[in-house]
């Protein structure tokens, strides 16, 4: 209990310690995952509106595979994207692994199914009436999908906030490709691992504090915008 | 209070119950009673480091301390200081671990009773094969050099950095080489000695780590040993009963005979036994007292 009770009063001292070292993590954990999503956004968005809108072979097979997806273990996609880097790997002449991008490439495997498959449950019903009713209006091909994305921009929405959930809380692929190193690639949920392998069950608990809060924060961003 | 009464009531009874099972006459020896060794002990929680666990020893000894006493041993393989922190907390009976002062202190402060040592194994500093900082032929086994000389060619090196016992082993050696281990060449990764081990192939840097954990790796490392046999890079496990009068729930019994059992002439010539015939040499020197 004492640790607990710690680790809110932790949480207050850590954001008003000025300390460069716990800015730096906080500052990468929030980069690398609105990298992440704004990549992945550019291609699972689109993915997910056509996926969900036409009838194409091998749909079923489609939507099936990108639910199951949905559920990597962060783990398992950590360990792909380590093995794609790593010096004996098929792209390690690329020297990226332990490096912030390394985390970026990882997170965007793990959350463009989520985006995807958000997005794509959203536009199956009524994506047709309003593709139709801007075909009619005479829009063209981009036109009728950037219709969509302003019908849907709330459904999108959450798939944006899904995506960055997944990302900035997952904490097994960016530990195994980013290396945890200090000062470099290490994020808070890496920080609280380690604090609680070191026994600093307090300081871990107050580094989750700081996460929380921030993704609290950025919701209401998010939804401020959404909603105007 | 009250459960304290309970439970030596409750001892009793048991004590009864074996001393009238074993000066009955035999004539009406049941099956079950003729069961030899019929101790059986709850499960307890032993707090280890990463290097026993990741070695594979404790998978080798441990299930002839299960079979014997009939019970099992929930490992929990952390660093030294959660193993520590595991104590202090009443999480773990008993700890196996390797920083000996911070064991010794764990016991003046009261969280340990009757710390003893049961074996070593020492730690190297592994290198990338081409051996950047040409160590294998300037400093022969003296581990403090090495370092400045990392430290002064600005070789990579990379750190466990997380305060456990392969980790303060090296602050200690940087300290007595008089260098401050900071700057772009040393990486610090947070991590367990294998991560870092893997960490220090790939990114060819230099390493501080338990013999142990580096044999049982090596076939999956470019990584050679660059110095060893420094004195200073001596690792003493030790193991530690957690004080039961700290917390309820101890199983005191049970780290009592783990405590007896790991220091039997039996388990140590066990622990000296392996990886030998694995790696060509013992992995860990029983030293138990």
């Amino acid at each position: 209990m004492e640790n607990i009770l710690n680790g809110f009063a932790g949480a207050l001292n850590l954001i008003l310690s000025g300390d460069k070292e716990v800015y730096g993590i906080i500052g990468l954990s929030l980069g690398v995952s609105f990298v992440s999503v704004a990549i992945s956004m550019i291609f699972s968005v689109p993915a997910g509106i056509a996926i969900g809108m036409n009838r194409f072979p091998l749909r079923r097979s489609v939507i099936m595979t990108i639910n199951t997806l949905m559920g990597l273990p962060p783990v398992i996609a950590g360990l792909f994207v380590y093995l794609l880097l790593s010096r004996s790997g098929p792209l390690g002449y690329l020297r990226i692994l332990h490096t912030p991008k390394a985390m970026i490439i990882a997170q965007v495997l793990l959350i463009s199914p989520i985006i995807t498959g958000v997005t794509m449950a959203a536009v199956k019903n009524r994506g047709e009436l309003i593709k139709n009713t801007a075909y009619t209006l005479g829009a063209g091909k981009l036109q009728i999908l950037w219709t969509l994305i302003r019908e849907f921009r709330t459904s999108i929405g959450s798939s944006l906030i899904a995506g960055y959930g997944r990302a900035i809380s997952e904490v097994g692929a960016v530990m195994l490709v980013g290396g945890n190193i200090k000062g470099y690639t290490r994020v808070m949920t890496t920080a609280i691992i380690l604090e609680t392998n070191m026994g600093n069950f307090d300081q871990a608990i107050a580094i989750g504090i700081v996460l929380l809060t921030l993704f609290f924060l950025i919701n209401i961003f998010l939804q401020r915008i959404q909603g105007a | 209070m009250k459960k304290v009464f309970i439970l030596t009531i409750g001892l009793l009874l048991i004590l009864t119950l074996v001393s009238c099972g074993t000066s009955e006459t035999p004539e009406i020896e049941t099956p079950e009673e003729q069961t030899p060794q019929a101790e059986t002990l709850d499960p307890i929680t032993l707090a280890t480091t990463t290097s026993t666990e990741n070695s594979g020893l404790l998978d080798e000894i441990l299930p002839h301390f299960e079979e014997r006493y009939n019970t099992r041993v929930n490992v929990v393989a952390v660093g030294t200081g959660q193993a520590m922190e595991m104590g202090k907390n009443g999480d773990a009976d008993v700890l196996l671990v390797h920083a000996e002062a911070t064991e010794i202190e764990f016991v003046e402060d009261g969280y340990g009773v009757d710390r003893h040592r049961v074996m070593y194994n020492d730690f190297v500093i592994a290198g990338p094969e081409d051996d950047p900082a040409g160590l294998k032929e300037t400093t022969g086994s003296d581990a403090a050099n090495a370092l400045d000389i990392i430290k002064e060619k600005q070789a990579l090196f990379s750190s466990r950095g997380d305060n456990s016992g392969t980790h303060m082993k090296e602050l200690e050696l940087w300290q007595s080489a008089g260098v401050e281990p900071a700057g772009d060449w040393y990486k610090s990764v947070g991590q367990g000695m294998g991560a870092t081990l893997n960490f220090a192939s790939e990114e060819k840097a230099y390493v501080l780590t338990d013999r142990a954990t580096y044999l049982s790796m090596k076939d999956n490392l470019d990584l050679d040993i660059a110095v060893e046999g420094d004195e200073r890079m001596f690792n003493q496990y030790g193991v530690i009963k957690v004080n039961p009068e700290k917390h309820d729930g101890i199983n005191k019994e049970g780290a009592d005979r783990f405590v007896e059992w790991i220091l039997s002439d039996e388990v140590q010539d066990m622990i000296a036994e392996f990886g030998k015939d694995k790696y060509g040499q013992g992995l860990f020197v029983p030293n138990g007292e």
